[in-house]
């Protein structure tokens, strides 16, 4: 079986590679373009740590082919900070501590941008509900919604 | 395995009436790469139905709405004029899984993957959605409650494939709500999941009903007796019950880690009355809100 050729966008340059078909999006970031900020937590959608962003949709990326790149505009973690200048959301999770082992940290910013892209003076019941796929073991969750409620609020305001 | 990825639904067809293996059909690939990555599934062909534009749209006329089998949970939540007719039916696709997986997850893989816990299927049933599916001998139409035949049975054939569900558009006086029972608040899957729709006149009286039960039985069920015991009615207490009653005989369940057969078949009742009065309350012009 030939490889698939496939031709992507990844945040904002163009990239290609070959995959196999059973290859996930997250195996070709990982294994394939060295974009290793995306985590592999659960590998089956439930945890959110690969959280990337495809046509500015939120998805698990080990849930999607590599295959189905073609075409696409892919988002990871490794385009949210503008060279050293971290993005506010996290610059709020270092203040807050919102972090510990890190595994869920690059998918959580993933999913709180898309969120804050789309709205950005969320209610903490809102943001609750927008993070509730993904998960983390060591905060407890209290200090990643301040930080992401904390975040909002400072990008209002810029 | 091969991937394929056809522009049209008879190129789709062909691809899988020709397979001579195992081929499946990848729409948001929420279940499908899980089955595969579990081994539960191990296809020869894939057919990525994604690129088909007719799978991938919502079109609406004056008799109601077309959605294709590919559109996702977070699709139908931004597509307004959907929501205003019907909201039980986008709020029960919106309960499947996380914000992740609404950014993959489609109607039609939802009820093709054949589970009968799949959220977004009792409130099709209830809507009175039909499943628009195209083969190698052309299209066909079934009703939403006769596409599963059992659990990870489909009443498709080898080539056919759902590409869209028409709904009516929502008549007057008309309401619909979906609600589920589970332990926790988010991302966990149904004991119980009820959708009703029904129809009151200016005098207060249900003109028609449609209720369906999720995870009591090897699929989705249309509880026609929990209709007809609204029908002719105010609505009032007695109906309810009547309904409820009806919609707790239907169940079939199985004892699981999720609940027994005597909870979901008592859940069934209680959710069946608290869903009829959420639609109720939007056939009268209130709000309801599932959260």
């Amino acid at each position: 079986m030939l490889k698939h050729h496939v031709q992507t966008t990844i945040n904002g340059d163009p990239v290609e590679f070959l995959c196999e078909t059973d290859e996930t999006m997250l195996d070709v970031l990982r294994n394939q373009l060295n974009l290793t900020g995306t985590k592999e937590g659960c590998g089956t959608g439930d945890c959110g740590a690969c959280s990337v962003t495809v046509d500015g949709r939120l998805v698990c990326s080990c849930l999607m082919l590599g295959v189905e790149a073609g075409g696409k505009k892919i988002g990871t973690i490794e385009g949210i900070a503008s060279g050293d200048k971290l993005h506010p959301l996290q610059q709020k999770f270092l203040e807050h501590a919102a972090l510990q082992c890190g595994v869920c940290t690059p998918g959580f910013l993933v999913a709180a941008k898309a969120l804050l892209e789309k709205n950005p003076n969320p209610t903490e019941t809102e943001v609750r509900y927008w993070l509730a796929g993904n998960l983390c073991r060591c905060t407890g969750y209290d200090k990643i919604i301040r930080a992401v409620m904390d975040a909002a609020q400072e990008m209002r305001s810029a | 395995m091969r991937y394929e990825a056809p522009e049209t639904i008879e190129g789709a067809c062909r691809l899988l009436a020709a397979e001579a293996g195992h081929a499946r059909v990848l729409a948001g690939g929420t279940d499908l790469l899980v089955q595969i990555k579990t081994d539960v599934l191990d296809p020869d062909l894939i057919v990525d139905i994604k690129k088909i534009p007719e799978l991938r749209s919502i079109t609406s006329d004056g008799h109601g709405f077309r959605i294709g089998a590919a559109v996702t949970g977070a699709e139908l939540k931004e597509h307004s004029a959907l929501r205003a007719a019907w909201p039980g039916l986008v709020e029960g696709a919106n309960l499947i899984g996380s914000t992740q997986v609404q950014g993959r997850a489609t109607l039609g893989g939802n009820l093709c993957n054949g589970s009968p816990a799949a959220d977004s299927v009792p409130a099709l049933i209830a809507a009175g959605a039909k499943a628009q599916i195209v083969g190698p001998n052309g299209r066909r139409e079934l009703p939403v409650e006769d596409v599963m035949v059992g659990v990870r049975k489909l009443a498709l054939t080898k080539g056919e494939i759902i590409a869209s569900f028409t709904v009516p558009a929502r008549p007057n006086g008309g309401g619909d709500a979906y609600l589920r029972f589970i332990p926790r608040t988010e991302m966990d899957i149904a004991v119980v999941g009820c959708g009703v729709s029904l129809v009151v006149d200016q005098s207060g009286t249900c003109t028609a009903a449609r209720l369906a039960l999720g995870a009591v039985a090897e699929r989705p069920l249309l509880v026609a007796e929990a209709g007809k015991a609204l029908v002719g009615t105010k609505l009032d207490a007695k109906a309810l019950e009547a309904a409820a009653a009806a919609a707790s005989a239907a169940c079939r369940p199985i004892d699981d880690k999720r609940g027994t057969k005597a909870f979901r078949i008592k859940v069934a009742g209680v959710l069946a009355r608290r869903t009829i009065e959420m639609a109720l309350a939007r056939a009268q012009g209130k709000t309801g809100n599932s959260h």
